[in-house]
């Protein structure tokens, strides 16, 4: 059935390409369209914003390594590398029970169902269904969606379930007593095997305890921009991969692209 | 469709313009609004053409539009199919109607697609709380009137039969 479905969907492919035809159109006229002073300030920007980048990055070399050492005294796994495609949305469901996505990246693209969709603020959400050349994600907030997350503050663990409001998720079975604030980062806890370890997935923008129930009614807003983003990452689920132990091989200057598995489209083939 | 009667691929483009005008990305707020654009198409060539457009169009249709909703298989179809034969019983009285009237029932026949949706929906985890659902139909009984007269507009130029 799913495989009929994923030829059917090669016909109606073109309608979506053509439906985001004039959202490409602005994008490109908006890089071609611009004056030379904002390109000189955005290329200033840009360039600010890459060095501090990599001065995180040269942090996080080091502590990678050290995290490597750790984990080696305590006879722990290796540290889980996960593989990163890129790929740009090209639709949205028009059913506003259903909070669905559309991609351009399909089967032939290495897409597959389960996979993790993220974007730069966090997890979007996961593929739930890969045509040839298209593939289509259920966001987080999708009334039928629910991802497990860990508080990163303290490592209290819970589900967070979509319940059909673009910016909203609902914690559930938190008890009274439990140690969750306003304001706290819930990071995916990688439980269920669906989505890797250690991304923002929503920020706890309310708590409500109420002596009369049985769990206290939490409300979180999601990191992700999951209607504004259009650039959007797919992550593989993990596949175990040994780190460079030592600082020397772990140094960022020295890793490309590929080394880290992020695909970029010259690499990829595409335009 | 048969070589006689032109203006096949006239219906056709409609059909077409239908999937991507339902596909358009709106704001969050607005997609409660969005008139169901192909549903409406559909009644238009039913009620001008009974005996070329019916429920052989209305099923392939059908299945077009699941694949662009990512609905489950079907649904469109039985939903589209519903229409087409009501539309199919109704014609020679639409045709009579004065164009308030027949957006009236314009919002008949939208409503109860919205309804097989709603219950479907519903058996599928996705539960409206409100009567919010039932928006596109208004909608679309509201857009009625123009889409009739451009569409008849389309179909005496190119003389579609």
């Amino acid at each position: 059935m799913n495989q009929t479905r994923s030829y059917l969907s090669l016909l109606i492919t073109p309608v979506q390409w053509i439906v985001d035809a004039p959202a490409q159109v602005a994008d490109e006229l908006s890089d071609v369209l611009v004056t030379r002073s904002q390109l000189t300030d955005e290329n200033r920007r840009l360039r600010q914003e890459a060095l501090l980048l990599k001065q995180r990055v040269q942090q996080m070399a080091s502590l990678t390594a050290a995290n490597v050492r750790l984990r080696e005294l305590l006879n722990g796994r290796q540290r889980l590398d996960q593989d990163v495609f890129l790929t740009e949305l090209i639709g949205v469901n028009p059913d506003p029970f259903q909070h669905q996505i559309v991609l351009n990246r399909g089967s032939e693209d290495h897409a597959y169902v389960g996979q993790a969709v993220l974007d730069s603020g966090g997890i979007m959400g996961q593929i739930v269904e890969v045509s040839h050349y298209t593939s289509r994600a259920m966001l987080i907030t999708d009334s039928r969606h629910a991802i497990p997350v860990e508080v990163n503050r303290n490592g209290f663990r819970s589900i967070a379930l979509g319940n059909g409001s673009i910016n909203q998720l609902e914690l559930v079975h938190v008890p009274d007593t439990a140690d969750i604030r306003e304001g706290d980062l819930l990071v995916s806890s990688g439980l269920g095997g669906r989505f890797p370890q250690g991304y923002p997935v929503a920020r706890v923008s309310s708590v409500q305890r109420d002596p009369g129930q049985p769990f206290s009614i939490v409300k979180a807003q999601p990191a992700a921009m999951l209607n504004k983003s259009r650039h959007i990452l797919l992550v593989d689920i993990p596949q175990v991969t040994e780190l460079p132990a030592d600082l020397e091989q772990a140094n960022p200057e020295k890793v490309t692209p590929e080394q880290v598995g992020i695909e970029t489209p010259e690499s990829s083939g595409e335009q | 469709m048969s070589s006689k009667r032109g203006g096949g691929s006239i219906i056709l483009a409609t059909f077409l313009l239908g999937y991507m005008l339902s596909q358009i990305p709106l704001p969050q707020f607005a997609e409660w609004f969005r008139p169901e654009w192909v549903a409406m198409i559909l009644i238009y060539w039913v009620m001008a053409l009974p005996e070329r457009v019916g429920l052989g169009t209305a099923a392939l249709v059908g299945l077009g539009l699941d694949l662009i909703k990512g609905s489950p298989m079907g649904l469109n179809v039985i939903s589209l199919l519903i229409i087409a034969y009501l539309t199919l019983l109704l014609y020679k009285r639409l045709r009579m109607f004065p164009l308030v009237q027949q957006a009236v029932m314009v919002m008949m026949l939208v409503g109860i697609n919205q309804l097989i949706f709603n219950w479907v929906h519903n058996l599928m985890g996705t539960r409206s709380d409100t009567l919010i659902f039932l928006l596109p139909a208004l909608m679309s009984a509201i857009l009625w009137p123009w889409l009739f007269v451009i569409l008849r507009g389309l179909r005496r130029t190119f003389r579609v039969a």
